[in-house]
Protein backbone atom coordinates (compact mmCIF):
# COMPACT_ATOMS: atom_id res chain seq x y z
CA UNK A 1 0.00 0.00 0.00
CA UNK A 2 1.33 3.11 -0.96
CA UNK A 3 1.54 5.98 1.40
CA UNK A 4 -0.31 8.58 -0.93
CA UNK A 5 -3.39 6.49 -1.21
CA UNK A 6 -3.29 5.74 2.75
CA UNK A 7 -3.40 9.33 3.22
CA UNK A 8 -6.38 9.73 0.26
CA UNK A 9 -8.52 7.39 2.12
CA UNK A 10 -7.72 9.21 5.52
CA UNK A 11 -8.55 12.67 4.24
CA UNK A 12 -11.78 11.38 2.14
CA UNK A 13 -13.68 10.21 4.98
CA UNK A 14 -11.71 13.20 7.44
CA UNK A 15 -14.51 15.60 8.74
CA UNK A 16 -12.41 18.67 9.00
CA UNK A 17 -9.27 19.69 7.83
CA UNK A 18 -5.90 17.60 8.81
CA UNK A 19 -2.89 19.12 9.74
CA UNK A 20 0.03 17.12 9.48
CA UNK A 21 0.10 16.56 13.09
CA UNK A 22 -2.88 14.87 12.99
CA UNK A 23 -1.92 12.88 9.95
CA UNK A 24 0.67 11.80 12.44
CA UNK A 25 -1.60 10.81 14.84
CA UNK A 26 -3.37 8.74 12.87
CA UNK A 27 -0.18 7.04 11.29
CA UNK A 28 0.56 6.36 15.25
CA UNK A 29 -2.50 4.81 15.94
CA UNK A 30 -2.93 2.53 12.83
CA UNK A 31 -0.96 -0.55 13.82
CA UNK A 32 -3.06 -1.32 16.99
CA UNK A 33 -5.98 -1.72 14.26
CA UNK A 34 -4.06 -3.50 11.91
CA UNK A 35 -3.73 -7.35 13.47
CA UNK A 36 -0.17 -8.31 11.85
CA UNK A 37 -0.31 -6.11 8.41
CA UNK A 38 3.02 -4.83 8.08
CA UNK A 39 2.88 -1.72 6.29
CA UNK A 40 0.91 -0.37 9.41
CA UNK A 41 4.05 -0.93 11.52
CA UNK A 42 5.95 0.66 8.72
CA UNK A 43 4.50 3.19 7.99
CA UNK A 44 4.10 4.08 11.86
CA UNK A 45 6.24 7.48 11.92
CA UNK A 46 6.30 8.62 8.50
CA UNK A 47 9.02 11.46 7.99
CA UNK A 48 7.18 14.75 7.60
CA UNK A 49 8.87 15.74 4.28
CA UNK A 50 7.69 12.29 2.98
CA UNK A 51 4.23 12.65 4.50
CA UNK A 52 4.09 16.58 2.52
CA UNK A 53 5.47 15.37 -0.99
CA UNK A 54 2.99 12.55 -0.82
CA UNK A 55 0.12 15.57 0.02
CA UNK A 56 1.47 17.31 -3.00
CA UNK A 57 1.85 14.41 -4.93
CA UNK A 58 -2.04 13.45 -4.16
CA UNK A 59 -3.13 17.21 -5.19
CA UNK A 60 -1.02 17.15 -8.28
CA UNK A 61 -2.65 13.89 -9.35
CA UNK A 62 -5.96 15.08 -8.50
CA UNK A 63 -5.60 18.17 -10.30
CA UNK A 64 -4.33 16.51 -13.23
CA UNK A 65 -7.80 14.08 -12.91
CA UNK A 66 -9.66 17.28 -13.26
CA UNK A 67 -12.27 16.47 -10.82
CA UNK A 68 -15.17 18.39 -9.08
CA UNK A 69 -13.10 18.65 -6.24
CA UNK A 70 -9.16 18.80 -5.09
CA UNK A 71 -7.12 18.45 -2.19
CA UNK A 72 -6.48 21.49 -0.58
CA UNK A 73 -3.95 22.85 2.19
CA UNK A 74 -5.39 25.84 3.79
CA UNK A 75 -3.32 27.09 6.69
CA UNK A 76 -1.42 23.83 7.19
CA UNK A 77 -4.12 21.62 7.12
CA UNK A 78 -4.89 19.35 4.39
CA UNK A 79 -8.82 18.60 3.25
CA UNK A 80 -10.78 17.70 0.27
CA UNK A 81 -13.41 20.60 -1.31
CA UNK A 82 -14.72 20.93 -4.05
CA UNK A 83 -13.99 23.34 -6.85
CA UNK A 84 -15.42 27.08 -6.85
CA UNK A 85 -17.59 26.61 -10.06
CA UNK A 86 -19.82 23.88 -8.19
CA UNK A 87 -20.95 26.28 -5.59
CA UNK A 88 -24.76 26.52 -6.66
CA UNK A 89 -24.84 22.92 -6.74
CA UNK A 90 -23.60 22.95 -3.08
CA UNK A 91 -25.19 26.18 -1.89
CA UNK A 92 -28.13 24.22 -2.73
CA UNK A 93 -27.21 21.02 -0.63
CA UNK A 94 -25.82 22.69 2.35
CA UNK A 95 -27.61 26.15 2.59
CA UNK A 96 -25.54 29.77 2.25
CA UNK A 97 -22.15 29.20 4.42
CA UNK A 98 -22.71 31.43 7.58
CA UNK A 99 -20.13 33.59 6.55
CA UNK A 100 -19.26 37.09 7.78
CA UNK A 101 -19.90 40.11 5.18
CA UNK A 102 -17.09 40.72 2.40
CA UNK A 103 -14.72 42.88 3.26
CA UNK A 104 -14.91 46.58 1.81
CA UNK A 105 -11.86 48.16 -0.64
CA UNK A 106 -10.42 50.08 1.95
CA UNK A 107 -9.89 46.53 4.11
CA UNK A 108 -8.71 44.23 1.66
CA UNK A 109 -5.93 47.50 1.03
CA UNK A 110 -4.99 47.36 4.37
CA UNK A 111 -5.13 43.77 5.14
CA UNK A 112 -2.59 43.27 2.01
CA UNK A 113 -0.31 45.79 3.70
CA UNK A 114 -0.24 44.18 7.07
CA UNK A 115 -0.22 40.68 4.89
CA UNK A 116 2.55 41.37 2.70
CA UNK A 117 4.96 43.86 5.38
CA UNK A 118 3.96 41.76 8.75
CA UNK A 119 5.29 43.03 11.26
CA UNK A 120 4.26 46.41 10.54
CA UNK A 121 2.93 49.37 12.92
CA UNK A 122 -0.36 51.15 12.00
CA UNK A 123 1.89 54.28 11.36
CA UNK A 124 3.62 52.16 8.48
CA UNK A 125 0.51 51.03 6.83
CA UNK A 126 -0.97 54.83 6.96
CA UNK A 127 1.99 55.80 5.30
CA UNK A 128 1.67 53.48 1.97
CA UNK A 129 -2.16 54.19 2.33
CA UNK A 130 -2.13 57.87 2.73
CA UNK A 131 -4.69 57.74 4.76
CA UNK A 132 -5.65 57.24 8.62
CA UNK A 133 -6.74 53.30 9.34
CA UNK A 134 -7.93 53.14 12.94
CA UNK A 135 -11.34 52.00 12.03
CA UNK A 136 -10.40 49.56 9.16
CA UNK A 137 -7.74 48.21 11.47
CA UNK A 138 -10.41 48.16 14.21
CA UNK A 139 -12.55 45.68 11.84
CA UNK A 140 -9.93 43.72 10.75
CA UNK A 141 -8.99 43.05 14.85
CA UNK A 142 -12.21 41.99 15.53
CA UNK A 143 -12.87 39.84 12.62
CA UNK A 144 -9.75 38.09 13.83
CA UNK A 145 -8.05 38.22 10.76
CA UNK A 146 -5.20 40.17 11.91
CA UNK A 147 -3.47 40.51 15.56
CA UNK A 148 -0.67 42.44 17.85
CA UNK A 149 2.55 41.10 16.84
CA UNK A 150 4.72 42.88 19.14
CA UNK A 151 6.17 45.82 19.31
CA UNK A 152 8.43 48.11 16.87
CA UNK A 153 12.20 48.80 18.36
CA UNK A 154 11.58 52.52 17.11
CA UNK A 155 11.04 55.23 19.66
CA UNK A 156 7.45 54.84 21.46
CA UNK A 157 7.69 51.14 20.76
CA UNK A 158 4.25 51.13 18.86
CA UNK A 159 2.40 47.64 18.57
CA UNK A 160 3.12 45.41 15.53
CA UNK A 161 0.40 43.83 13.59
CA UNK A 162 0.46 40.41 11.74
CA UNK A 163 -1.80 38.22 10.09
CA UNK A 164 -3.23 35.24 11.83
CA UNK A 165 -4.26 31.38 10.71
CA UNK A 166 -7.76 32.86 10.23
CA UNK A 167 -6.59 34.90 7.47
CA UNK A 168 -5.17 32.35 5.56
CA UNK A 169 -8.27 30.00 5.96
CA UNK A 170 -10.61 33.24 4.96
CA UNK A 171 -8.27 33.41 1.46
CA UNK A 172 -7.90 29.77 1.17
CA UNK A 173 -3.84 30.13 1.31
CA UNK A 174 -1.63 27.71 2.35
CA UNK A 175 0.63 29.87 3.76
CA UNK A 176 2.15 33.48 3.67
CA UNK A 177 4.45 32.03 1.00
CA UNK A 178 1.07 31.45 -0.94
CA UNK A 179 0.41 35.32 -1.20
CA UNK A 180 -0.26 35.90 -4.96
CA UNK A 181 3.22 37.94 -6.09
CA UNK A 182 4.70 37.65 -2.31
CA UNK A 183 8.45 38.23 -3.70
CA UNK A 184 7.23 41.40 -5.33
CA UNK A 185 5.53 42.80 -2.79
CA UNK A 186 7.39 42.13 0.64
CA UNK A 187 9.66 44.58 0.94
CA UNK A 188 8.61 47.01 -2.51
CA UNK A 189 12.54 47.09 -4.19
CA UNK A 190 12.10 50.39 -6.34
CA UNK A 191 15.22 52.36 -7.06
CA UNK A 192 15.41 55.88 -7.97
CA UNK A 193 15.71 56.06 -11.65
CA UNK A 194 18.77 57.98 -12.97
CA UNK A 195 18.14 61.01 -14.35
CA UNK A 196 15.39 62.18 -12.23
CA UNK A 197 16.88 65.38 -11.32
CA UNK A 198 17.76 67.06 -13.91
CA UNK A 199 15.18 68.35 -15.77
CA UNK A 200 14.21 71.16 -18.25
CA UNK A 201 12.18 73.65 -15.93
CA UNK A 202 9.02 74.17 -16.22
CA UNK A 203 8.98 70.31 -17.55
CA UNK A 204 7.20 68.49 -14.39
CA UNK A 205 9.28 65.13 -14.68
CA UNK A 206 12.24 64.01 -16.82
CA UNK A 207 11.23 62.86 -20.21
CA UNK A 208 10.11 59.32 -20.61
CA UNK A 209 13.62 58.46 -21.84
CA UNK A 210 14.93 59.40 -18.95
CA UNK A 211 12.56 57.68 -16.89
CA UNK A 212 13.19 53.68 -16.49
CA UNK A 213 11.33 51.20 -14.49
CA UNK A 214 13.38 49.46 -11.86
CA UNK A 215 15.35 46.87 -13.73
CA UNK A 216 13.66 43.50 -12.01
CA UNK A 217 15.28 41.95 -9.23
CA UNK A 218 17.71 44.91 -8.38
CA UNK A 219 18.03 45.47 -4.53
CA UNK A 220 17.78 48.92 -3.16
CA UNK A 221 20.40 49.66 -0.82
CA UNK A 222 18.20 50.63 2.25
CA UNK A 223 14.43 50.21 3.39
CA UNK A 224 12.62 52.86 1.75
CA UNK A 225 11.07 54.62 4.90
CA UNK B 1 -21.65 74.81 10.06
CA UNK B 2 -21.09 71.86 7.65
CA UNK B 3 -23.20 69.70 9.51
CA UNK B 4 -24.75 67.81 6.99
CA UNK B 5 -21.44 66.28 4.84
CA UNK B 6 -21.49 63.67 2.44
CA UNK B 7 -18.55 61.27 2.52
CA UNK B 8 -16.82 61.59 -0.90
CA UNK B 9 -16.99 57.34 -1.45
CA UNK B 10 -15.11 57.17 -4.38
CA UNK B 11 -11.76 57.83 -3.23
CA UNK B 12 -10.45 56.42 -0.19
CA UNK B 13 -7.50 58.91 0.37
CA UNK B 14 -5.39 61.44 -1.58
CA UNK B 15 -3.45 58.71 -3.46
CA UNK B 16 -6.42 57.22 -4.97
CA UNK B 17 -7.48 60.20 -6.24
CA UNK B 18 -3.68 60.95 -7.80
CA UNK B 19 -4.12 57.06 -9.10
CA UNK B 20 -7.72 57.77 -10.71
CA UNK B 21 -6.02 61.17 -12.23
CA UNK B 22 -2.89 59.42 -13.49
CA UNK B 23 -5.21 56.20 -14.85
CA UNK B 24 -7.90 59.21 -16.71
CA UNK B 25 -4.49 61.15 -18.54
CA UNK B 26 -3.85 57.28 -19.81
CA UNK B 27 0.24 57.45 -18.72
CA UNK B 28 2.54 55.20 -16.55
CA UNK B 29 3.21 56.48 -13.35
CA UNK B 30 7.16 57.35 -14.06
CA UNK B 31 5.88 59.48 -16.92
CA UNK B 32 3.04 61.51 -15.36
CA UNK B 33 3.55 65.05 -15.52
CA UNK B 34 3.29 66.13 -11.64
CA UNK B 35 2.86 70.03 -12.22
CA UNK B 36 0.21 69.24 -14.70
CA UNK B 37 -0.99 66.43 -11.90
CA UNK B 38 -1.47 69.12 -9.11
CA UNK B 39 -3.89 71.51 -11.30
CA UNK B 40 -6.48 68.82 -11.25
CA UNK B 41 -5.58 67.65 -7.95
CA UNK B 42 -6.68 70.79 -6.17
CA UNK B 43 -9.36 71.32 -9.42
CA UNK B 44 -11.03 68.64 -7.76
CA UNK B 45 -10.50 69.64 -4.10
CA UNK B 46 -12.30 72.83 -5.39
CA UNK B 47 -15.34 70.53 -6.51
CA UNK B 48 -15.42 68.72 -3.39
CA UNK B 49 -15.49 71.81 -1.62
CA UNK B 50 -18.25 73.34 -3.69
CA UNK B 51 -20.26 70.12 -3.29
CA UNK B 52 -19.55 70.60 0.51
CA UNK B 53 -17.91 67.54 0.28
CA UNK B 54 -15.92 67.06 3.25
CA UNK B 55 -12.33 66.99 2.74
CA UNK B 56 -9.66 65.48 4.69
CA UNK B 57 -6.76 66.81 6.05
CA UNK B 58 -4.51 64.03 4.03
CA UNK B 59 -6.22 65.94 1.00
CA UNK B 60 -5.03 68.85 2.22
CA UNK B 61 -0.97 67.74 2.83
CA UNK B 62 -1.14 66.18 -0.78
CA UNK B 63 -2.20 69.11 -1.95
CA UNK B 64 0.52 71.01 -0.47
CA UNK B 65 3.24 68.76 -1.65
CA UNK B 66 2.11 68.72 -5.06
CA UNK B 67 2.30 72.65 -4.89
CA UNK B 68 5.07 72.71 -3.20
CA UNK B 69 6.58 70.33 -6.19
CA UNK B 70 5.45 72.66 -8.65
CA UNK B 71 6.76 75.80 -7.05
CA UNK B 72 10.34 74.07 -7.21
CA UNK B 73 9.74 73.73 -11.14
CA UNK B 74 9.68 77.13 -11.47
CA UNK B 75 12.84 77.78 -10.21
CA UNK B 76 16.00 78.22 -12.94
CA UNK B 77 17.84 74.97 -13.52
CA UNK B 78 21.18 75.86 -11.37
CA UNK B 79 19.42 76.98 -8.15
CA UNK B 80 17.12 73.77 -8.72
CA UNK B 81 20.20 71.42 -8.26
CA UNK B 82 21.73 73.16 -5.22
CA UNK B 83 18.28 73.23 -3.70
CA UNK B 84 18.32 69.66 -3.81
CA UNK B 85 22.06 69.27 -2.40
CA UNK B 86 21.18 70.92 0.76
CA UNK B 87 17.74 69.43 0.84
CA UNK B 88 17.66 66.02 2.77
CA UNK B 89 18.32 64.25 -0.32
CA UNK B 90 15.01 63.39 -1.16
CA UNK B 91 13.77 64.39 -4.30
CA UNK B 92 9.66 65.35 -3.36
CA UNK B 93 8.65 64.30 -7.01
CA UNK B 94 10.76 60.97 -6.50
CA UNK B 95 9.25 60.63 -3.42
CA UNK B 96 5.39 61.14 -4.35
CA UNK B 97 5.96 58.94 -7.55
CA UNK B 98 7.64 56.19 -5.07
CA UNK B 99 4.70 56.33 -2.46
CA UNK B 100 1.96 56.20 -5.58
CA UNK B 101 3.98 52.93 -7.39
CA UNK B 102 3.98 51.18 -3.74
CA UNK B 103 0.26 51.64 -2.98
CA UNK B 104 -0.44 50.80 -6.77
CA UNK B 105 1.07 47.47 -5.77
CA UNK B 106 -0.83 47.18 -2.92
CA UNK B 107 -4.28 48.38 -4.37
CA UNK B 108 -3.48 45.34 -7.03
CA UNK B 109 -2.39 42.92 -4.23
CA UNK B 110 -5.70 43.89 -2.43
CA UNK B 111 -7.46 43.25 -5.81
CA UNK B 112 -6.16 39.64 -5.89
CA UNK B 113 -7.34 38.94 -2.02
CA UNK B 114 -10.76 39.79 -3.45
CA UNK B 115 -10.84 37.40 -6.06
CA UNK B 116 -9.24 34.94 -3.61
CA UNK B 117 -12.14 35.75 -1.11
CA UNK B 118 -14.55 35.26 -3.65
CA UNK B 119 -13.32 31.81 -5.18
CA UNK B 120 -13.19 30.48 -1.19
CA UNK B 121 -16.51 31.50 -0.18
CA UNK B 122 -17.30 29.13 -2.91
CA UNK B 123 -15.14 26.29 -1.94
CA UNK B 124 -16.90 23.83 0.13
CA UNK B 125 -15.34 21.40 2.23
CA UNK B 126 -15.45 17.98 2.23
CA UNK B 127 -17.63 17.13 5.43
CA UNK B 128 -19.97 19.95 5.61
CA UNK B 129 -21.56 18.97 9.09
CA UNK B 130 -21.07 22.02 10.91
CA UNK B 131 -23.05 24.01 8.28
CA UNK B 132 -25.92 21.67 9.35
CA UNK B 133 -25.42 22.26 12.58
CA UNK B 134 -25.63 26.23 11.51
CA UNK B 135 -28.74 25.59 9.49
CA UNK B 136 -30.49 24.25 12.69
CA UNK B 137 -30.04 27.38 14.90
CA UNK B 138 -32.29 30.18 13.51
CA UNK B 139 -35.42 27.23 13.57
CA UNK B 140 -35.58 28.15 17.11
CA UNK B 141 -35.61 32.02 17.18
CA UNK B 142 -36.34 33.74 20.37
CA UNK B 143 -38.95 36.37 19.20
CA UNK B 144 -37.58 39.99 19.65
CA UNK B 145 -39.30 42.27 21.96
CA UNK B 146 -40.73 43.80 18.97
CA UNK B 147 -42.79 40.55 18.01
CA UNK B 148 -43.93 40.27 21.31
CA UNK B 149 -45.14 43.62 21.35
CA UNK B 150 -47.33 43.34 17.97
CA UNK B 151 -48.50 39.55 19.33
CA UNK B 152 -49.84 42.06 22.62
CA UNK B 153 -51.17 44.99 20.84
CA UNK B 154 -53.04 42.02 18.79
CA UNK B 155 -54.20 40.65 22.00
CA UNK B 156 -55.40 44.50 22.89
CA UNK B 157 -57.47 45.04 19.86
CA UNK B 158 -59.76 41.95 21.39
CA UNK B 159 -61.13 45.21 24.13
CA UNK B 160 -61.40 47.71 21.00
CA UNK B 161 -60.08 51.08 21.36
CA UNK B 162 -60.14 53.40 24.63
CA UNK B 163 -63.66 54.14 26.02
CA UNK B 164 -63.85 57.86 26.10
CA UNK B 165 -65.28 57.91 29.52
CA UNK B 166 -63.39 55.98 32.09
CA UNK B 167 -64.67 54.71 35.09
CA UNK B 168 -61.85 54.97 37.91
CA UNK B 169 -61.48 51.38 39.84
CA UNK B 170 -59.27 49.65 41.15
CA UNK B 171 -56.58 47.38 39.67
CA UNK B 172 -57.78 44.08 40.09
CA UNK B 173 -54.51 42.43 38.87
CA UNK B 174 -51.02 42.82 39.55
CA UNK B 175 -48.01 41.43 38.09
CA UNK B 176 -46.59 39.75 40.91
CA UNK B 177 -49.82 37.68 40.86
CA UNK B 178 -49.73 37.53 37.28
CA UNK B 179 -46.21 36.14 37.19
CA UNK B 180 -46.97 33.43 40.03
CA UNK B 181 -50.05 32.32 37.40
CA UNK B 182 -47.89 32.29 34.33
CA UNK B 183 -44.89 30.24 36.33
CA UNK B 184 -48.06 27.79 37.76
CA UNK B 185 -49.70 27.56 34.38
CA UNK B 186 -46.40 26.42 32.63
CA UNK B 187 -45.47 23.93 35.63
CA UNK B 188 -48.49 22.13 34.00
CA UNK B 189 -47.86 22.44 29.99
CA UNK B 190 -44.04 22.44 28.65
CA UNK B 191 -44.92 25.51 26.36
CA UNK B 192 -47.86 27.79 25.94
CA UNK B 193 -49.32 29.36 22.72
CA UNK B 194 -49.03 33.67 22.98
CA UNK B 195 -52.48 33.44 22.48
CA UNK B 196 -53.21 31.04 25.11
CA UNK B 197 -51.88 33.31 28.19
CA UNK B 198 -54.66 36.09 27.42
CA UNK B 199 -57.74 33.86 27.06
CA UNK B 200 -58.86 34.47 30.22
CA UNK B 201 -58.12 38.17 30.71
CA UNK B 202 -60.95 40.53 30.93
CA UNK B 203 -59.70 43.95 30.51
CA UNK B 204 -57.12 45.63 28.85
CA UNK B 205 -55.44 46.34 32.59
CA UNK B 206 -55.91 42.24 33.12
CA UNK B 207 -53.82 41.71 29.73
CA UNK B 208 -51.07 44.27 30.35
CA UNK B 209 -50.15 43.27 34.02
CA UNK B 210 -50.18 39.57 32.23
CA UNK B 211 -47.65 40.72 29.33
CA UNK B 212 -45.57 42.95 31.98
CA UNK B 213 -45.45 39.59 33.83
CA UNK B 214 -44.51 37.71 31.05
CA UNK B 215 -41.41 40.21 30.22
CA UNK B 216 -40.31 39.98 33.50
CA UNK B 217 -40.17 35.97 33.31
CA UNK B 218 -37.89 36.36 29.91
CA UNK B 219 -36.11 39.29 31.46
CA UNK B 220 -35.52 36.77 34.45
CA UNK B 221 -34.84 33.93 32.14
CA UNK B 222 -37.41 31.61 33.63
CA UNK B 223 -39.31 31.63 30.18
CA UNK B 224 -38.52 32.15 26.67
CA UNK B 225 -40.37 33.71 23.60
CA UNK B 226 -39.80 31.29 20.83
CA UNK B 227 -41.16 32.29 17.18
CA UNK B 228 -40.70 29.08 14.60
CA UNK B 229 -41.03 31.41 11.52
CA UNK B 230 -41.11 35.55 10.55
CA UNK B 231 -44.51 37.11 12.19
CA UNK B 232 -45.72 33.23 13.31
CA UNK B 233 -47.51 32.15 16.19
CA UNK B 234 -45.21 33.06 19.43
CA UNK B 235 -44.40 29.72 21.61
CA UNK B 236 -43.68 30.24 25.82
CA UNK B 237 -41.41 27.43 26.86
CA UNK B 238 -39.53 27.34 30.20
CA UNK B 239 -35.95 27.77 29.76
CA UNK B 240 -35.13 24.69 31.24
CA UNK B 241 -37.10 23.43 28.44
CA UNK B 242 -36.30 24.11 24.97
CA UNK B 243 -39.52 23.40 22.74
CA UNK B 244 -37.87 20.52 20.51
CA UNK B 245 -36.83 18.52 23.53
CA UNK B 246 -40.11 19.78 24.86
CA UNK B 247 -42.34 18.39 21.67
CA UNK B 248 -40.06 15.22 21.77
CA UNK B 249 -41.67 14.65 25.28
CA UNK B 250 -45.12 15.22 24.85
CA UNK B 251 -46.11 12.16 23.50
CA UNK B 252 -44.59 10.60 26.29
CA UNK B 253 -46.31 11.99 28.76
CA UNK B 254 -49.41 11.49 26.66
CA UNK B 255 -49.51 9.28 24.25
CA UNK B 256 -53.26 8.86 22.79
CA UNK B 257 -53.95 12.76 21.42
CA UNK B 258 -51.32 14.06 19.72
CA UNK B 259 -51.51 17.80 20.31
CA UNK B 260 -51.44 19.82 17.69
CA UNK B 261 -47.83 21.46 16.90
CA UNK B 262 -47.78 25.10 17.13
CA UNK B 263 -47.58 27.46 14.23
CA UNK B 264 -50.57 25.37 12.47
CA UNK B 265 -53.52 27.71 11.06
CA UNK B 266 -56.51 25.53 11.30
CA UNK B 267 -56.69 25.79 14.52
CA UNK B 268 -56.51 29.11 15.67
CA UNK B 269 -56.43 29.95 19.54
CA UNK B 270 -59.94 31.58 20.95
CA UNK B 271 -58.03 34.65 21.80
CA UNK B 272 -56.11 34.91 18.33
CA UNK B 273 -59.46 34.07 16.46
CA UNK B 274 -61.68 36.38 17.91
CA UNK B 275 -59.84 40.70 16.99
CA UNK B 276 -59.20 38.77 13.48
CA UNK B 277 -62.85 38.91 12.52
CA UNK B 278 -64.12 41.47 14.55
CA UNK B 279 -61.89 44.14 14.51
CA UNK B 280 -61.12 44.19 10.87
Amino acid sequence: MELKLILEAVLFSAQKALSLKEIRDVFAGAPEHAEGDETARRLKKPKEDELVAALEDLAREHEQAGRSFRLACVAGSWQFVTQPEYSPWLKALVGHKARPPRLSQPALETLAIIAYRQPVTRAEVEQVRGVAVDGVMQTLLERGLIEQAGRAEVVGRPMTYGTTPVFLEYFGLRSLEDLPAADELRRVAVQKPEGLATVDPGLATAPPEQLTLPAEGTKPEGQPQ
Amino acid sequence: MAEYKVKFEVFEGPLDLLLYLIKKEEVDIYQVNLTRLAGQFIEYIETMRLLDLEVAGEFLVMAATLMYIKSRELLPVDQQAQAQDDDDGEDPRWELIRQLVEYKKFKDAAAQLEALEERQQNVFPRAPARLEFDSETPARSEASIFDLVSAVNTVLQRFGKRPEQRDIFEDKWTVSEKIQLLLQALAQKPLMKFSELFAGASSRSEVVATFLALLELIRLKHLAAIQDEPFGEIVICRVDKPPAEAAARTPDTAPSPAPPPPGTGDQPSPAGAQPNTSST
